[in-house]
């Protein structure tokens, strides 16, 4: 490959240093000892004993991975049945209009979608909370599985199942033994995906949550229209740490998984 | 078969219902409640309020800021995207670029309330060169950057997909053939990637179309965005009707959108 021109590796530089600053920076004045983003006075963990010793903000760390985690779990259970069904479907235009009603929550903004579930719950009288959130979680997460899912359910060749059939499977047999191993990678992505975007979401949740229930975004928010707060700069200390540590998970996964792809199938 | 068949489609009903209850549901619920007035009687009042001359030139700033927005991302993250391509390993190179999009935005946002705050470091910076401090904050420019900050992840991953799948000997081709670097860029390599670009607005546009936590943190409330707008009507002002229309004129956009870029991706497979 041609090596990069001096004005080429330059930019690159520019556009990564300027990615990764305002990351840094925060990260660095969570160690300040002085109250501000400006002045580094000494170096000091106070502000990391804050957020240990602030149960209301453990609570809502603990709703935070709470919330991602059960929505993970159900949207990637409610898109892979989904997609498995879509996968099914032999009227090409109901499958198309399928497909866009799934393209909608994808496409749609968090305002619209958080603005139009709490119209939704006010309606069926959900009470605004855990559950709400929860349910948007999964209900902006569902069209992320399935477009993760569909393509490895395509690319599946049907003898496989013809093949299990005349072997005598039975029909769970071959969902679970046949079709799940297949499209596993589809599914992790997918939950993996939902996962991220339920960590991340703040308008979606900023509509539908109520008071006394908060995720960790929500919460971020009110503290930054109140001003700099270093301990919201040690909770980013924290985040990027676990952002981290997935990433390298996520890869030490993927390279095990990508070792022995065929033989999986099986399992 | 059949009842392979049967089986399936049970699976299909939850997903169907689900989609019935969360995209179909709250898009007739945002229609209904757009037609009524605080009162919950039936009216037309906010769509005329919408044509109003206040709601119209809040629509043409915000589809400005949009405008900009996009087009400084794609500005940044089409040569980015390129020269990423060009790098040794630059799967690795890549993930580096989209690991600041998984630190929660929040943080992103507020990192930048210090850094272009009276005493933050830029302030402090420009002083060097004998510039007086000034309040960067709560600027168009501070608006405009954080945004374009924010998205420059999203924007360089589709476009370096396409980049990525590009056939190489094309390029060769064209250069065989006698056309300059530019020309080559110009009529082969951006033609080809086009796909990638659109994608990589469509996660642009319509996001900084309905920003409201930018908006209301970094340039604070001088910039009113559709979707801030959204935000007041319901989180503020409670009006439920005003902030429905608003939205369904976002979720009008949005539909255009979606034919214009699906359409594209549809006939780029015949090619």
């Amino acid at each position: 490959m041609s090596k990069l021109s001096k004005t080429a590796r330059v930019y690159l530089a520019v556009v990564f240093v300027v990615l990764y600053a305002p990351i840094f920076y925060l990260i660095f004045y969570s160690f300040n000892s002085g109250g501000t983003m400006y002045t580094f006075e000494s170096f000091t963990w106070e502000h990391y004993a804050a957020v240990f010793e602030d149960t209301r903000l453990i609570v809502i760390l603990i709703n935070t991975v709470l919330v991602a985690l059960l929505s993970g779990l159900i949207s990637t259970i409610i898109g892979t049945l989904g997609a498995i069904g879509i996968v099914s479907l032999k009227n090409q235009k109901l499958r198309n209009t399928i497909l866009s009603l799934n393209n909608v929550l994808i496409v749609s903004p968090d305002v619209v979608i958080g603005a139009s579930f709490l119209i939704l719950f006010t309606i069926i009288g959900v009470k605004l909370g855990f559950a709400s959130v929860l349910v948007s979680h999964i209900a902006f997460s569902v069209p992320i599985v399935v477009l993760m899912v569909l393509p490895k359910l395509l690319e599946m060749n049907s003898s496989l199942i013809d093949a299990a059939h005349d072997l005598g499977a039975t029909k769970r047999d071959v969902l679970t033994r046949v079709v799940l191993p297949y499209i596993q990678p589809g599914i992790f992505a997918g939950f993996f995906l939902a996962l991220t975007y339920s960590l991340d979401d703040f308008a979606v949740t900023f509509f539908v949550t109520g008071n006394g229930f908060s995720t960790l975004s929500v919460e971020i928010y009110s503290m930054a229209r109140a001003g700099i707060s270093l301990t919201v700069n040690a909770i980013s200390g924290l985040v990027f740490l676990v952002t981290v540590l997935v990433v390298i998970g996520y890869y030490m996964i993927l390279r095990r998984s990508d070792k022995d792809p065929k033989t999986e199938v099986r399992a | 078969m059949t009842s392979m068949a049967i089986k399936t489609k049970s699976s299909l009903i939850i997903y169907v219902v689900w989609m019935v209850m969360f995209v179909i549901a709250p898009i007739i619920l945002v229609v209904y409640y757009s037609m009524l007035d605080l009162n919950g009687n039936f009216t037309l009042s906010n769509y005329a309020n919408f044509f109003s001359l206040a709601y119209l030139k809040m629509t043409l700033t915000s589809f400005w800021y949009a405008f900009l927005i996009t087009a400084f991302t794609l500005l940044v993250a089409y040569p980015t995207a390129y020269l990423l391509t060009k790098t040794k390993h630059k799967q690795l190179w890549l993930m580096l670029i989209i690991i600041p999009s998984w630190i929660n935005l929040l943080l992103k946002t507020y990192a930048f309330i210090g850094i272009f705050g009276l005493y933050g470091p830029i302030n402090a910076f420009l002083e060097v060169f004998g510039i007086e401090p000034t309040q960067i904050l709560f600027t168009d420019f501070s608006f405009i950057f954080v945004a374009v900050y924010i998205f420059i992840p999203f924007m360089i991953l589709p476009i370096f997909n396409s980049l990525d799948k590009l056939d190489k000997t094309l390029i060769y081709a064209a250069r065989d053939l006698g056309a300059s670097g530019w020309t080559t860029f110009r009529r082969v390599v951006f033609p080809l990637t086009i796909d990638g670009v659109k994608s990589g607005i469509q996660v642009t546009f319509i996001p900084a179309l309905s920003l409201f936590m930018i908006t209301r943190l970094i340039a604070g409330n001088k910039v009113i965005t559709l979707g801030t707008a959204i935000e007041q009507q319901f989180l503020v002002a409670q009006n439920w009707g005003m902030g429905s229309t608003i939205a369904v004129f976002l979720i009008l956009i949005m539909v255009i959108s979606m034919l214009f870029t699906g359409n594209k991706t549809r006939g780029g497979r015949v090619q």
